[in-house]
Order: C-alpha cells, then structure tokens, then sequence
C-alpha cells in the first residue's frame, strides 16, 4: 500500500502570544512557569546552603555573607515572591483540576488573590525577619 | 533512501509511536501530589529562614540536628527536587523542539535534581548526625 496523500495540508496553529489579549490568567500562567525556573534555581542555592553547614565554620559564614549581600538580599527577596506564589498558584491549578472556577471572573480572581497572597506573605516574611534583627 | 522507503509505509504505520507515551496520568498526579505535600513544608521552610539567618554556625548546626528539623529538611529537599523535576520536565517538552536538544534538557534536569537532592540530604545527615563531634 502506498500513502493516501501524497503531501500534507498545511496544519492550523494555535494562536500565541502576539494575537491574545493581555488578561490576569495569562500573566499568571506565565508567572507560574516563572516562578518554577526561578525556585529551581533557589533550590540548588538552598543544597548550597546545606553543604556549606556541612562543610565547617568558615564555608558557612562565605556563604552566609554571599546570601546576606545586597545582590544575594534581592535574590532571596525574589526567591520569597516566586515560591509563595508558585504554592497559591499550584492551590489555584488543583482548584481547576477538579472542574470548579472556570468562570472568568472567578478565575481571574483566584489569580489575583494567588499575587495579592505571594505579595503579603513576602512581606510578612521579610518584616518578621527585619523585626527580628536577621536582616 | 529513507524517502523513497517511507513512501510504502501506509500513513498509520508513520502516525505509530509518535503520539503520547500513556505515562501522562502518573506524572499529572505525581505533580499534584508532591506539590501537596510540599505546601507545609515550604511554609515550615519560609518560617525557619529568617530564625537561620539571625543565628551564627554553631546555632544553625544545632538547629538542623534537631530530629524534626532534621527530618523535614531532607523532606523538602527530596520532594522539592521530585517536584521541579516532574515541572521543569513539562517546561522542556513544551518548548524544546530538537530530539538531541529536548533529550539534552531532560537528561540534565534529571541529573541536576537527583545529584541535588543526593548532595543536600547527604549534607543533612552530615550535620545531624556528626555535628557533636566537630
């Protein structure tokens, strides 16, 4: 038997980036995936972490004096943002797994609240430290 | 040639194999599952961070050859990087087009976390279980 058709039509794409309007839950999609590279990242400077309290005094206080940088600050800052919002968004995503809020504007609300969530607990995070002289 | 061959093949035999490996529904729930587990460990983690910061070395050692803390550690540690690399995996076959390139990625997310994973609850058990006798 040989092929029923010798070429193949050309195939519909799906719509990208440039022809969707701007709207919450794509910002949000995007941040989700964001935040996931970001953390990866932020894991492997956590082992980084753990191997320098491994390696004796003077590794961890190289360490610690890298992380307590300005620059090293900033990261951890970022840090703090993308994991609380990768856990609201995760919650977000079991919500929509199950079938329940896909109406727009309750979906769009849950990913408001996901930022609203990872901006408050960021700060919550970063104010206790202060308050507790760890900064 | 390859060409000419595949001009015999009946259009069905070319389609086999190259849809869906029938492993999409474990990783789906493995995702779900471990980022379940996750959430009271990452808020544990996020708890603990600051009260690490402020201490010295001989403090934070202390602080991880607790037995809970201990334990927890390493299980954020394991189930965070059984995590990423279930996410990050899905990231690369979405994005990556080329066979050598996406097996490239994915080999390397696979080594990266599993030698991430090893090194930090090596480093845990380190200072849990020899921080007395530095």
């Amino acid at each position: 038997m040989t092929e029923a058709s010798p070429g193949v039509r050309e195939r519909p794409l799906s719509p990208h980036l440039q022809v969707w309007r701007w709207h919450v839950t794509m910002a949000g999609s995007i941040l989700h995936r964001g935040s996931l590279i970001a953390l990866y990242v932020g894991a492997l400077i956590l082992v980084g972490w753990l191997l320098s309290l491994a390696s004796g005094p003077d590794a961890w206080a190289t360490y610690m004096a890298l992380l307590g940088s300005p620059l090293g600050k900033l990261v951890l800052l970022g840090l703090t943002f993308a994991l609380f919002f990768n856990l609201a968004s995760m919650v977000r995503h079991i919500i929509w797994d199950v079938g329940k809020g896909f109406q727009p504007k309750l979906a769009d609300t849950m990913t408001i609240a996901s930022l609203v969530f990872a901006g408050v607990a960021t700060a919550a995070v970063w104010l206790i430290a202060a308050s507790t002289g760890a900064l | 040639m390859a060409g000419t061959s595949s001009n015999f093949r009946t259009p069905l035999s070319r389609a086999r194999g190259l849809g869906a490996a029938k492993h999409g529904a474990g990783h789906f729930i493995a995702e779900r599952v471990s980022g379940i587990a996750l959430i009271p460990l990452v808020l544990w983690a996020a708890f603990s961070g600051p009260l690490l910061a402020k201490g010295d070395f001989a403090s934070a050692s202390t602080w991880l050859a607790q037995p809970l803390n201990a334990v927890l550690a390493g299980l954020l540690v394991a189930v965070g990087f059984f995590h990423l690399r279930l996410q990050i995996q899905v990231v690369v076959e979405d994005y990556i087009e080329g066979f050598v390139a996406k097996s490239g990625l994915l080999l390397l997310n696979l080594f990266v976390c599993v030698l991430g994973a090893a090194l930090g609850l090596f480093a845990i058990l380190k200072v849990a279980l020899m921080s007395g006798a530095l």
